[in-house]
């Protein structure tokens, strides 16, 4: 029997600091719904998808409402489409099933309209990548991703200067609801085969057929025991940080096995990632001004940033049988309630931003920027970032929404989890020379490691 | 499946009573009790087995939730598997 302080800190946690299981998201191969005919390929998908996810949504509220932790998300991703597609060439007939098969399901997001591109595209590759903005912006709940670089690749250029047009293009076609499509998209490099959380989300062709991948929350829990840990040295604050994040990787493990057991799926893995929500009180900004920071963006916060990163990781190890995805810390800056602020207030800027992702996940994600910067500057905005996980060799990138007739100072809203942010101007100094150079930047060597 | 029913509120007469009927009424077995009173504040725990319980875990959480709010106390039923998960650190013979 437990204390009933134990039982307490868990209901507390639950009830006043925002503990969620973020996503429960299914994993599903579409290799074998590959035939030469269009039709034939987008049916085969969907009966897919149909046939494994049927009961994603009930069995996730199911587990749910019996272990008294919500699960916000049920998710599905799948193998990449362009993959799937290249032999019929039929991403539109595909895209519409994809589009009904989450509709029919009631899932929340569905990721995989991906292509992989980090060292060279093929034909009807390109074709792909350029359906991404009418795709997006047709649909609701069909999130795309392209992953254009790899340590071992180096970077593909070509495809980097292509996605800076998708991104304009995707923020022109849905101009009424602030380029919402952008947020939808994202430019990785070092893509991960089973990331759980949108946009980027797809199942990457080593996976099994259908698998369970977890996305864990909780910087409200992080936070608040930290809120206890006045006169704590960094030490002791790594310590509680450990101690917290295994407590709450534990519920994505619960949840993760059951989910997998409840509908027929192998276990995948449990992402360890604080993953925040625009709710007062579910903010990583939050947890580095606890660690003693006056505001996120301050000299200081990516040493908070690296340790608190690090620490998360350390208590979710040992939590989890499997861990994977992307697990570090995210920062999407619309998302966090504490970003906003700092953003908003001049005192946490791009470049700030940038080194922050140096040492957490993932990237510059879900910010703002005027819709009169170039597609040339967004570009090199992805060259910059892709470059910091490629020589790293960790994942990183780029989630920007270049807010369509809006200017720095202004806000765009996109509602529910994927919040609002303030527009944050960016350097507007040209590198499009550099961009429309093309070729591939060079895989970096793995030693003289400086 | 065995679980854990908590009971937060204004200390008053007759909760457990209350609660204790209704779990009878649903064929739940208590298997343990605690309960403290802290500032005004009573907090009851019950380990439950609910083997012989013909409900589903959905209705009987809504038959305690709706016996809470006509007595003016939070009452959760949540399996015991979520504190397993936070408290305990082996779980390895659970073949997770």
């Amino acid at each position: 029997m437990y204390t009933s302080s134990e039982i307490m800190e868990t209901i507390n946690m639950v009830s006043h600091q925002h503990l969620d299981v973020r996503t429960i998201t299914m994993g599903i191969s579409l290799l074998d719904c590959i035939t030469d005919d269009k039709r034939r390929t987008a049916q085969k998908i969907y009966d897919k998808i149909m046939k494994k996810a049927g009961n994603l949504v009930s069995v996730g509220n199911a587990i749910s409402a019996e272990i008294g932790v919500p699960i916000v998300n049920k998710r599905i991703s799948v193998t990449p489409l362009s993959l799937v597609t290249a032999a019929s060439g039929g991403h539109e007939e595909a895209l519409k099933m994809l589009d009904k098969a989450a509709a029919e399901t009631g899932i929340d997001f569905l990721g995989g309209y991906s292509a992989l591109v980090h060292k060279g595209m093929t034909p009807y590759e390109k074709t792909f990548l350029q359906s991404i903005p009418a795709a997006l912006a047709s649909t609701s709940k069909i999130c795309a991703s392209v992953n254009v670089a790899s340590t071992k690749a180096g970077v593909n250029m070509d495809a980097v200067a292509l996605c800076g047009k998708l991104i304009k293009q995707a923020a022109y076609l849905t101009r009424d609801t602030d380029s919402s499509a952008c947020s939808k998209l994202v430019v990785f490099a070092n893509a991960v085969e089973d990331n759980p959380f949108m946009a980027g989300a797809f199942l990457g062709v080593g996976e099994a057929d259908c698998v369970i991948n977890v996305g864990v929350s909780g910087p409200g829990v992080v936070a608040h025991a930290l809120k206890q840990c006045d006169g704590f040295n960094l030490t002791q604050i790594a310590e509680v940080i450990k101690e917290t994040a295994f407590k709450i990787t534990r519920v994505g493990q619960l949840v993760a096995k059951e989910a997998s057991r409840r509908l027929n799926a192998e276990f995948g893995i449990v992402d360890l990632s604080l993953a925040p929500t625009p709710a007062v009180g579910d903010s990583v900004a939050q947890i580095l001004e606890i660690m003693g920071l006056e505001s996120v963006g301050a000299y200081g916060t990516t040493a908070t940033l690296a340790m608190l990163n690090d620490a998360v990781k350390k208590g979710g190890i040992m939590a989890s049988s499997h861990v994977g995805g992307l697990s570090g810390a995210f920062i999407p800056v619309s998302e966090d309630a504490g970003m906003i602020k700092a953003a908003q207030e001049g005192v946490l800027t791009l470049e700030k931003l940038e080194a922050m992702t140096a040492v957490c996940s993932v990237g510059l994600d879900m910010i703002a920027i005027p819709g009169d910067v170039s597609e040339e500057i967004i570009s090199a905005m992805i060259a910059d970032e892709i470059s910091i996980g490629v020589i790293n060799t960790k994942t990183t990138a780029v989630r920007v929404i270049p807010v369509y007739g809006k200017k720095a100072g202004e806000r765009a809203v996109f509602g529910g989890l994927l919040g609002e942010a303030p527009i944050m101007e960016v350097n507007r100094s040209s590198p499009a020379v550099f961009i429309n150079r093309g070729g591939r930047i060079p895989a970096p060597t793995h030693s003289l490691k400086n | 499946m065995k679980a854990i029913v908590s009971v937060i509120g204004k200390d008053k007469k007759g909760i457990i009573a209350r609660v204790s009927g209704e779990l009878f009424d649903m064929d739940i077995n208590i298997e343990d009790i605690s309960q403290t009173i802290l500032q005004d504040y009573f907090t009851m725990i019950m380990a439950v087995d609910l083997k012989e319980c013909k409900l589903s875990f959905d209705q009987t959480a809504q038959r305690l939730a709706a016996l809470g709010e006509k007595t003016g106390v939070e009452i959760r039923i949540q399996s015991q598997q979520i504190f397993d998960a936070m408290h305990k650190i082996s779980l390895a013979s659970e073949n997770i």
